[in-house]
């Protein structure tokens, strides 16, 4: 099987889209397309299995490597490993769940299915990618699809939101450039060539004050896509003002991008720069976490509740890859993919709430148990696994990370562990609060005539939770999967 | 050994159930849930008595001792190579009379339930929770991992939150759920961070293993563990602190008890389940479970057995002022896991504290059935008054004869009078602690003696007092009400003469143990005054309750706002974490974080505005621009370049 | 017979340049700008066939770049004279300032 299917099959579906002439056809060409990747990721992820069972340890499997640019030595160079496969299975699950959510889009749909398509597109690219400037290539491709999601079918200050998102996004790109042009012009040290390709650059050993210099700007570039402190504040905002499959898509996949760039570029090529840098990871991770919690705390707007909590959760991915064990950045893994499936069913939730009730203030919501029970049941699920309940994939996501940090054994960060660690009882705190405002209590006058989710709803909640449940029940198996990628990035770590 | 592979059916069969009517219960199973439920439940409840006799009777023992079997275990989420979370089955005395315990007494709720939720419109929903805590807390006990506990523990609160706020759209319903998840929560924070840190110095996390290396004194692990230190307290005494917090929070010990009163704003079969019987004697368990561990530090002992002790008198003094019924219990039952707690942690010179051990468990045993018996009696009378106030109540004993007498038997047993189940398990508790420490002696003896004085004037103002003027529009109670309160009752009966102390102790040996009847002279005298002063100021209407209140003054009134506890948390929370943490929190972000992110934005518009006037769309302007600079290079380069 | 130096010819083209560009830079009407910059072109039709005269006499490049520049200034003011009729058009003005709609 080839990998560029992956790319090839959204964007094929993209261009359907275009040419098709009413939601109908649209939204079936869509649902069509995103069943296709999700079928396509799953016959890789067997085909992977199988591969593995039959003893083949190459690091990357499936590789493909076309001379793209001699002149700079791009090429196009794909491959996967079980984190990158991780990554493209959460990726078709939510591109299905998001298509799913958007069935009744009635304004301009044929451009939104586009833009998701187009965006899905430069996710699967980026994680397939084993080219730096191929990567770079499909980051920047994803980001102006949700300036345009924002911008057009957004809701509140959308234009400020996707302004400010798009432009934070830009300012993170430009630094993970700065990380990779500092990476190519340092190639050529060992008397070979300039390279940008992954596995060639992970094979050479980069001089450690390059590294040194070079880390923070890849780091911190793609850790604004993972919502780093103080680069977060794109995410409240641009999350509030998308539309539903939006800011699935964002908070599901984009800030995943993030997160695999900072551990399969900045952490896996540049070891010893990490190394050096990790307390300031710690640091900023801790401080997000935390932070991030007590600031959800105050939230009343439900959309910026999980935004915020998101802020924190993906401390949980930094925090993971900053501690450098390789329990911890398995749970970094875990996290990426659990935090995305969870997080993609709460925005899922929430706007199944807001089309119906108009609101999204937790003050003016109340008792929609009564009412909707099965939108309430998705959005307690979401909750539940947002504070880490076993059965859930947090629990397991937030446990390996907990385990692996503590293997760590330098007190500071023993402790920055405990804060984490305690970060549990404010999201707690949080969670119970707005599932007790919103789903519990007295109900609203205005809302006892609504109804219940509708049978595209009902498919897209199921499909993300049967996700987080698979992943909370038997985590073994997602465990195996990434065990050979961590294992090669630990291989950096002790040489 | 194989042949215990069917124990993983006990937890299977409730998970089944929870799945089937949380999953279609509203369609298909709306009334047969509670059939549906019980039937798993009661094939449950029959395998684990199977258990406990095969286990007791037939192959438990090895050279006379009860030995620690784990018949199956499987890798479930493995963190390193000698880390993992394993899902597996611990048998030993205690997780087999846990088993029993738990099994039976959900089946007696499952029961129970059956006439008194009748009629509810998320009946299918009730059973699939009570489904869920049953399978919870049985993987609980059966827990062979220290993580698979930890799991199980979680499962257990969110089960307790569900049911809790299972009126949901009663606002005191959901702050009490909030509450009772949110204490526990905190408390599990400092059970994780002990995990952690037994785990780092012990590197395993199974229990067999985690024991046997720290419980030897000598041991690489244990040396390691106790040299550490944080604040000049070794890192083995944090650790078991924190264990202990977990345990406490579950367990409702000062001062983490906070939600354990509110929390009767659920169900009253669900109080009986899982706030008196079951989940509430998880703490007790968790220190029994690492029992050999915990008797190695005396620091940590320490600290048990006074915030046991310290909990069953505060909670003893609280009940005696409260008049909701099931708050009384709710206290009475933190009275009475202090007891458990305290023995658990007694630390007598002559050497292991085995008395203790047996006598806690042999208190959670008797405690479960006769506990249980109060909380489905008060739920009858609830069921028949509508009312959780006792000042409604009064004279009931001759609407509701059959409740009116089991609920005695219970409450001469909670009192300790024999030869209620009650008085053996508390006469060996008080034993062991006259063995140890004379304070907590005297404290439990005062304690036996309150107890006693609430239980029977909670008695005397629901059962005689004033007469009721109910109009019986119905009678006590269906068939399925009353089948569970005359079975627990029989077991209230007959539990304290069980030969416990063979079965179930610390080491897995038999321990010799036998009533001292001059030694339980001075608690049943206590008791049995304390009974009848209830009944002199309760058995008939009058103001004497009233004046005693006014004698007592301040400690009346601090008792009867719970000692202020309560305020004084939700200062912390509301005033402190709200206002002082949060609130800055999310100012700091949407002003200074964000402030500075759209300054930088403000800065960049502020230059492009000032600069915008070059674009002013003029090509002449252009032109001449760009000449003029052509002109500049050619003259840079001409005469400066040479 | 005494040959007209080149410096004399490069004068003029000069100074026909600079009149072309002071035209230009100063002159808001678009004919009178299309004017301007046919002279910038003509002065350098002269120094193209100024310098083939007199440095590379036997060559002939000069001339055809000359021809080349002819044809485009043709070519040119067809399409400005074109543009700038459409202008006056839609805003009845030929001043280059009255047509700002595209402005920031």
């Amino acid at each position: 099987m080839n990998l560029t299917l992956l790319i090839l099959i959204p964007l094929l579906t993209a261009v359907a889209i275009l040419f098709s002439k009413e939601l109908k056809q649209v939204r079936a060409i869509a649902l069509g397309g995103a069943l296709i990747q999700l079928l396509l990721a799953f016959v890789f992820l067997y085909l992977y299995l199988q591969a593995r069972a039959g003893g083949n340890n190459s690091p990357m499997l499936f590789e493909d490597n076309y001379a793209w640019f001699t002149a700079l030595h791009i090429n196009y160079h794909v491959g996967v490993d079980g984190i990158s496969l991780a990554m493209i299975l959460l990726t078709a699950l939510v591109v299905v769940a998001g298509v799913l959510v958007s069935w009744t889009m009635e304004n301009m749909n044929k451009e939104f299915f586009f833009l998701l398509l187009l965006l899905s597109l430069g996710a699967y690219g980026f994680f397939i990618s084993l080219d730096l400037f191929t990567m770079f290539f499909f980051l920047e491709l994803s980001v102006i699809p949700k300036f345009l999601l924002i911008g057009i079918w957004g809701s509140g200050k959308k234009e400020y939101s996707g302004m400010k998102l798009a432009l934070m996004l830009m300012g993170g790109s430009a630094l993970v450039f700065i990380g990779l042009a500092g990476l190519y012009f340092n190639t050529a040290v060992a008397g070979g060539s300039y390279t940008f390709d992954l596995m060639e650059i992970a094979a050479l050993d980069i001089p450690v004050d390059v590294q040194k210099i070079f880390f923070p700007f890849a780091f911190l570039g793609f850790g604004i896509f993972t919502a780093i402190f103080p680069f977060h504040t794109w995410v409240p905002d641009g999350h509030a003002s998308a539309p539903t499959a939006a800011s699935m898509f964002l908070a599901g996949i984009s800030m995943k991008l993030g997160g695999y760039g900072c551990l399969r570029v900045a952490t896996f090529l540049m070891p010893e720069g990490a190394e050096a840098w990790s307390w300031v990871i710690i640091l900023l991770s801790t401080i997000a976490i935390i932070y991030g919690a007590f600031a959800t705390m105050m939230q009343t707007d439900l959309k910026y509740i999980n935004a915020y909590s998101s802020v924190s959760h993906c401390g949980f991915v930094l925090l993971g890859i900053g501690m450098l064990t390789q329990t911890s950045i398995t749970g970094a893994v875990l996290q990426m993919v659990s935090h995305g499936l969870m997080t993609a069913l709460f925005f899922a939730a929430i706007g199944m709430i807001y089309s119906r009730t108009h609101t999204r203030q937790v003050a003016q919501l109340g008792g929609l148990l009564k009412v909707m029970p099965f939108i309430s049941s998705v959005f307690v699920i979401a909750g539940l696994c947002s504070l880490g309940l076993p059965g859930f994939s947090g629990f397991v996501a937030e446990m390996t990370v907990f385990m692996g940090s503590w293997q760590n054994p330098d007190p500071w960060y023993r402790l920055a562990t405990i804060l984490a660690c305690a970060s549990i009882v404010v999201t707690a705190v949080y969670i119970l609060r707005a599932t007790g405002k919103t789903i519990m209590g007295p109900i609203n006058d205005n809302h006892k005539m609504i109804g219940d989710a509708g049978w595209n709803e009902k498919l897209a909640a199921l499909l993300l939770i049967s996700g987080i449940v698979v992943i909370g029940v038997v985590p073994f198996w997602l465990n195996d999967l990434i065990q050979p990628g961590t294992t090669l990035i630990m291989t950096k770590f002790f040489k | 050994m194989s042949t215990y592979l069917y124990i993983a059916l006990i937890p299977l069969l409730p998970l089944v159930s929870f799945l089937l009517l949380g999953l279609f219960g509203r369609k298909y199973f709306r009334s047969s849930a509670g059939a549906l439920g019980t039937m798993a439940l009661a094939a449950s409840t029959i395998i684990s008595f199977a258990a406990a006799y095969q286990y007791f009777f037939i192959d438990g023992k090895a050279d006379g001792i009860y030995q620690k079997i784990v018949p199956f275990s499987v890798s479930w989420l493995p963190f390193s190579e000698s880390l993992s979370i394993d899902m597996g089955v611990l048998l030993d005395p205690i997780s087999i009379m846990m088993l029993v315990v738990v099994s039976f007494v959900s089946l007696m709720v499952h029961i129970f339930s059956l006439g008194y939720m009748k009629g509810e419109e998320r009946f299918s929903t009730y059973y699939s929770f009570l489904s869920l805590f049953t399978f919870s807390m049985l993987g609980l006990v059966l827990s062979s991992n220290i993580f698979q506990i930890y799991m199980f523990w979680e499962l257990v609160g969110v089960s307790s939150f569900l049911l809790i706020g299972f009126y949901f759209d009663k606002p005191t319903a959901v702050a009490a759920a909030k509450k009772a998840f949110i204490v526990t929560r905190f408390a599990d924070f400092g059970f994780l961070v002990g995990i952690l840190i037994l785990s780092y110095y012990s590197n395993t996390l199974d229990f067999p293993t985690l024991i046997e290396k720290l419980s030897d004194p000598g041991s690489e692990a244990s040396l390691a563990i106790s040299s550490a230190g944080f604040l000049g307290i070794s890192a083995f005494t944090w650790a078991l602190a924190l264990v202990f917090m977990g345990g406490a929070g579950k367990s409702a010990m000062f001062p983490l008890h906070i939600w354990l009163p509110d929390a009767m704003e659920g169900p009253t079969p669900v109080s009986a389940l899982i706030h008196a019987a079951t989940m509430v004697v998880a703490g007790v368990y968790l220190v029994a479970r690492l029992f050999p561990v915990f008797s190695t530090n005396d620091t940590a002992l320490t600290l048990i057995s006074y915030t046991g002790v310290i909990s069953a008198l505060i909670a003893a003094i609280i009940a005696c002022t409260q008049t909701d019924i099931k708050r009384v219990l709710a206290y009475s039952t933190m009275s009475q896991i202090g007891y458990m707690m305290f023995a658990l942690g007694l630390n007598p010179e002559s050497g292991d504290n085995n008395l203790g051990y047996m006598a806690s468990m042999f208190h959670l045993f008797t405690h479960a059935f006769f506990k249980s018996l109060l909380f489905l009696g008060a739920g009858a009378i609830i069921h028949f008054v509508h009312s959780n106030d006792m000042r409604d109540m009064g004279g009931l004993r001759k609407w509701m004869p059959l409740t009116h007498a089991t609920f005695l038997i219970a409450c001469l047993a909670i009192a300790g009078i024999p030869p209620f189940a009650g008085f053996f398990s508390k006469e060996e508790i008080l034993l062991a602690a006259y063995d140890s420490n004379m304070i907590i002696y005297f404290i439990a003896l005062i304690t036996g003696a309150l107890t006693a004085f609430y239980m029977f004037r909670l008695y005397f103002s629901i059962f005689w007092n004033k007469d009721s003027t109910h109009t019986a529009d119905h009678g006590e109670g269906p068939l399925s009400m009353k089948v569970p309160l005359v079975i627990l009752a029989i077991f209230t009966l007959v539990a304290g003469l069980l030969p416990f102390s063979e079965y179930i102790t610390a080491n897995g040996a038999p321990i010799e143990t036998h009533i001292n009847l001059g030694f339980s002279i001075a608690p049943v005298l206590l008791a049995i005054t304390g009974t009848i002063l209830a009944g002199w100021l309760y058995k008939t209407p009058g103001d004497k309750p009233a004046k005693l209140a006014a004698a007592l003054g301040g400690l009346y009134r601090a008792a009867y706002h719970k000692f202020y506890i309560d305020e004084i948390y939700l200062f912390i929370t509301k005033k402190v974490l709200f206002n002082l943490v949060g609130k800055p929190a999310a100012w700091f972000d949407r002003n200074i974080v964000d402030g500075t992110m759209n300054g930088m934005a403000a800065v960049t518009a502020k230059i492009s505005w000032l600069t915008k006037g070059i674009q002013n769309g003029r090509v002449q302007s252009y032109a001449l621009w760009f000449f003029g600079g052509v002109a500049a290079l050619s003259v840079l380069f001409i005469y400066l370049w040479k | 017979m005494s040959s007209i130096p080149l410096t004399h010819i490069l004068f003029v083209s000069t100074a026909l340049f600079f009149i072309g560009m002071y035209g230009l830079f100063t002159r808001r009407n678009m004919i009178t700008m299309l004017m301007s910059v046919e002279l910038i072109l003509n002065s350098v039709n002269i120094n193209f066939v100024a310098f083939n005269k007199y440095l590379y006499p036997d060559k002939l490049d000069g001339i055809f770049f000359s021809l080349f520049i002819i044809t485009i200034a043709a070519a040119e003011a067809a399409v400005a004279i074109a543009i700038i009729i459409n202008l006056y058009r839609s805003h009845h003005s030929i001043d280059v300032e009255d047509a700002t709609e595209m402005k920031y």
